[in-house]
């Protein structure tokens, strides 16, 4: 670098002391303004991606809500679609209804609800608490982790294949379903209460040990009661996650148009598959006397019914979101950072 | 513990709930261990009398949910794969750029105090049930994107991805991908954006200090800190495409095939999609075969996610 002093600017220095041109190693205007060009292009860019993802979901939550909302009444609500006949209006002066699919959600939730709950907690608890990071422990993180990613369909046909062993060929009822959702909710729950449990402070444990508690007591008393408010709002996500599973319901619990209150034998809509149902039957048959009739026959009731019954389920999952970061935020333990 | 005097079983009443409570502890891991055992087990199983059972039957079967397109399971069970992997492949690649787009700008682009709000909207997308997307696609993007879809086929018509004559109604590999985009583009996002948040911040102030433009700094500094991040979050991300159904079976219009042309209908189907839509007809035997092609289809999403898992072990060490 010292032999290049440029001679142009010879100026006949005394010292020995090579004089750098820095000018030279400027970078132009040009070069400059190209690197501005392309931060600025990168910049839109970034900021273009999020208004990208934003148009399909303004556009599904408007359709839903503006779709859904025509046919979404107490009458709906209220019954279910026994006795309807293609567009046709019901005795009650509506088109049919969703009470045997919320009916059959919240049962089949349920179900599923109590069988991963304890399984999903007390395995968290194993790997906090009693594993030390053993091989087992490490084996079972890794099965959970198999498990979150087995694809819903999966889960569908093993709970019904399941119960072709246990209960004779093509048994189809809820609880079937609530075994195939259990096995899609227990990762979750394991994750989350994981991270909870991990979180409580060693602190408290040591100060319970220190009294002489019991380990078992330790853990019931102190450790996940601490965490509570975290797990519950892991299990309620975990739930919504649930909720709005079609695929493994259409195997394991089939679909009815009338209610069913027992979880244990004969098929049970759901508000997906019911969805799914009405999507799948195109447009209904009206005759042209039924057209012109008040209420008349409508054909088109189908998507409407699908529609509504879509924001029904939306309300209801983003309801338990909404719910479950919130337990998160206001029962938060307050750690000292 | 019987063994004990009862003196000694009453001065320690906690021991007994103490040792049930660790039981119990111990049997929920290990029957996590077995229920996943036991899907594999249950499912292969099943699956069995495809390979083993009588053949003919077996031939009859493939070849009545085909229409004689196909007389052994592998004739069969390849399109599906075929299928599902280019609807995957294609879904990621169309969320990779965007989730990756949003994950920077919620880490390095947004003010700090609406980027919360933002990354719940971007979660808002994962929360919406399937069913509803494959409502939303059948209904209003379908009619919507057919024009688009033409549009792509006059101009770029002669990459063989493209070519014509475009569907209408569109129910096409290519509008299914877009809303598979759609559902990975949450978690994408999410990950991606967990590793961008923790990259170093000394680093990155230095980059600005030497002079380099933002996005210099983002290619300097988070960029190489968040690549194996990335690509395990868009491996989870084409796990969750592949095993995605409803969105499938409600869009796409099926056919049995190794076709690249994502444009024309009847061409491709999807192993989960192939299940719900034949499921209900099948007989006891047609039933074995679909829980075949489902494992194929377990194996397949198992690797993916396992992967997935080695990358991100790789990366936290």
């Amino acid at each position: 670098m010292s032999d290049t002093v440029s001679s142009n600017h010879a100026a006949p220095s005394h010292d020995t002391a090579p004089s750098i041109d820095f000018d030279k190693f400027k970078p132009t205007r040009s070069f400059i303004a190209a690197r501005k060009r392309k931060d600025m292009a990168m910049r839109l860019l970034i900021i273009l991606a999020f208004f990208i993802a934003l148009i399909p979901l303004v556009s599904l939550l408007w359709t839903t809500i503006s779709a859904g909302v025509a046919r979404l009444n107490l009458n709906f609500l209220t019954y279910n679609m026994s006795g309807v006949v293609g567009g046709n209006p019901t005795p009650s002066g509506g088109y049919g209804g969703i009470l045997h699919a919320i009916i059959g959600t919240l049962l089949i939730t349920l179900g599923a609800m109590v069988i991963s709950i304890p399984i999903g907690l007390m395995c968290a608890v194993y790997l906090v608490e009693y594993s030390n990071n053993g091989r087992l422990a490490k084996a079972i993180a890794l099965l959970v982790d198999v498990m979150s990613g087995i694809p819903s369909i999966v889960a569908g046909l093993f709970a019904f294949s399941l119960f072709a062993l246990l209960g004779g060929p093509g048994t189809v009822n809820g609880f079937v379903g609530s075994v195939a959702l259990s096995l899609l909710m227990i990762p979750t729950v394991v994750k989350t209460s994981e991270e909870m449990l991990k979180i409580v402070p060693s602190d408290l444990r040591e100060a319970s040990y220190a009294l002489g508690v019991t380990k078992q007591r330790t853990i019931t008393k102190i450790v996940l009661r601490t965490a509570l408010p975290g797990i519950v709002s892991g299990v309620i996500l975990a739930i919504a996650r649930v909720i709005g599973e079609t695929a493994p319901l259409l195997i394991a619990s089939g679909f009815i148009p009338s209610t069913n209150l027992n979880l244990f034998s004969g098929r049970m809509t759901t508000l997906p598959v019911y969805v799914y149902n009405e999507y799948s039957q195109g447009l209904a048959t009206c005759s042209a006397t039924a057209l012109q009739s008040n209420p008349p026959c409508l054909p088109g009731i189908r998507m409407e019914r699908a529609w509504a019954a879509a924001l029904v389920l939306i309300l209801i999952v983003l309801v338990l979101n909404l719910v479950g970061r919130l337990v998160a935020k206001v029962f938060a333990v307050k750690t000292q950072d | 513990m019987s063994s004990q005097t009862s003196v000694a079983e009453h001065s320690s009443s906690g021991k007994t709930s103490d040792k049930v409570f660790k039981g119990i502890a111990y049997g929920a891991g290990i029957l996590i261990l077995v229920a996943l055992a036991a899907v594999t087990l249950f499912l292969l199983m099943r699956a069995l009398p495809m390979v083993t059972g009588n053949q003919k039957q077996n031939e009859e079967t493939i070849v009545s949910f085909t229409g004689g397109q196909a007389t052994n399971f592998l004739q069969y069970v390849g399109p599906l794969v075929f299928g599902t992997v280019l609807v995957s492949a294609l879904a990621l690649l169309l969320a990779f750029p965007v989730a990756v787009g949003i994950a920077l700008f919620i880490s390095h682009y947004a003010p700090k105090k609406i980027s919360t709000p933002l990354s719940y909207v971007v979660d808002l997308l994962a929360a919406i049930p399937s069913v509803v997307y494959g409502l939303w696609g059948g209904l209003v993007l379908v009619p919507h994107i057919t024009g688009f879809w033409t549009w792509v086929a006059k101009y770029l018509g002669w990459i063989p991805l493209f070519k014509g004559p475009v569907a209408n109604p569109s129910r096409t590999v290519a509008t299914v991908a877009v809303v598979l985009a759609v559902m990975i583009l949450p978690i994408i996002t999410s990950v991606s954006r967990d590793i961008f948040v923790q990259a170093p911040r000394l680093q990155q102030e230095a980059a600005l200090a030497m002079g380099a433009t933002k996005w210099e700094m983002i290619k300097l500094a988070v960029i190489p800190f968040g690549r194996s991040g990335v690509v395990s979050a868009s491996m989870l991300g084409l796990g969750r495409a592949l095993g995605e159904t409803m969105a499938v079976l409600m869009i796409l219009s099926p056919g049995l095939g190794y076709s690249f042309n994502i444009l024309q209908a009847s061409k491709n189907q999807t192993i989960a999609a192939n299940i719900a839509a034949q499921f209900p007809e099948a007989n006891e035997l047609g039933v074995s075969t679909l829980i075949a092609t489902g494992l194929v289809l377990f194996l397949i999403t198992f690797l993916v996610n396992f992967f997935a898992r080695k990358i991100t072990e790789k990366a936290t060490v």
